[in-house]
């Protein structure tokens, strides 16, 4: 068994460790080509949870601009404290600089201590704390990467149609939200690696990162749908692919459909779509229980 | 040979004849979740496996 493309020992998909490496990162560059993901004196910053994905995001990224990390720290115990301790050997390794926030210092509470206290859905808390945070830390920078793979968006396409949250999915692709004073745009050069594939080029490129999973995941609908379509790709590989590229070839509808809501700012300075944004409304809750 | 399946923690000493793939068939394993290292070195599915190996699968879900 050879390389495709020379007499090599393949690694995956009939490719060898260079060959693979060398299609990845060609299928980044064709992506932040393609949908314009980075133009000229772009300030990338680029959310670090210190696993696999991000990682890999901020090597190939930082190829192609200038970039930052930008870490939060939720405060998930035995989770999050490795992969911060890896994400901070790792930018110290690539002289690349790096801010962390915590909920902590920033809300008062750990993750860990909203959901005992709460018992909200970890996922929705975190996803929306974060957002806020990430935004906000992010002024004077012109796009947010993230290390969003393949299957992550196809699990979010999939959810939003079983949920029929079609208008949650206008704002879904490799490059989201609009550039104003208030809205940092957020780019996903990882849209079309799936997250096997990620996993694989990070393995190769021995980047100090540990494979585990988020406790709060198993909580998580996205489990399920993750779950469900990793069975469909091993049945019928490709699936995941055609998820995303029939989604891309709806987008331009769904955004004429759905993106035509105004965008107004919270009294925090932030975006919302009503007075009052997420996060201080989740805050003033919170604060019941400080 | 032995198998590391990392998700799960645990380590098996089994006989077994056949690819990567079928390993992990027999383990009913998905392969879209895992990579599978021999000695350290990936290994593609179609890899034939050999009485002696050292296996490692590893879970290709994580995050957050």
């Amino acid at each position: 068994m050879r390389c495709r493309l020379c007499s090599a020992e393949p690694v995956h998909n009939s490719l060898c460790k260079r060959h693979f490496l060398k299609d990845f990162e060609k299928r980044v560059a064709w992506t932040i080509s393609r949908y314009g993901l980075i133009v000229k004196d772009d300030r990338v910053l680029v959310a670090s949870s210190g696993g696999k994905d991000s990682t890999t995001a901020s090597y190939i990224l930082s190829r192609h601009a200038k970039v930052d990390l930008i870490s939060i720290d939720e405060g998930i115990k035995g989770y999050r404290d490795k992969t911060l301790a890896d994400l901070k050997r790792y930018s110290k390794e690539h002289g690349l600089n790096l801010k962390i926030y915590s909920f902590k210092n920033e809300f008062g509470l750990t993750l860990d201590q909203i959901i005992k206290k709460t018992k909200w859905k970890p996922c929705s808390v975190c996803g929306t704390l974060r957002r806020y945070l990430l935004n906000r830390k992010a002024k004077g920078y012109t796009k947010i990467a993230t290390g969003h793979n393949m299957d992550d968006e196809a699990q979010s396409i999939l959810m939003n149609y079983l949920r029929n949250s079609l208008e949650i999915s206008a704002r879904l692709g490799p490059m989201t939200g609009i550039h104003r004073n208030v809205f940092v745009q957020r780019i996903k050069p990882l849209y079309f690696c799936t997250e096997k594939e990620t996993t694989i080029y990070s393995y190769l490129m021995g980047f100090p990162v540990s494979y585990n999973e988020c406790p709060y995941v198993a909580d998580a609908y996205r489990a399920g749908v993750r779950d469900m379509l990793n069975g469909l790709e091993a049945e019928e590989p490709g699936t995941k692919k055609n998820i995303v590229d029939s989604f891309l070839n709806l987008l331009p509808r769904l955004k004429s459909e759905f993106g035509k809501g105004d965008i107004s700012t919270c009294g925090c300075g932030e975006p919302s779509r009503n007075r009052a944004c997420n996060t201080c409304l989740l805050i003033r809750e919170m604060k019941s229980f400080l | 040979m032995r198998v590391y399946i990392e998700r799960e923690e645990k380590g098996l000493s089994l006989e077994f004849r056949g690819t990567a793939g079928s390993l992990l068939k027999r383990l009913k394993i998905n392969p879209e979740t895992v990579i599978v290292v021999r000695d350290d070195a990936l290994i593609p599915l179609e890899t034939r496996l050999k009485s002696g190996d050292d296996l490692k699968i590893l879970s290709v879900i994580s995050g957050g």
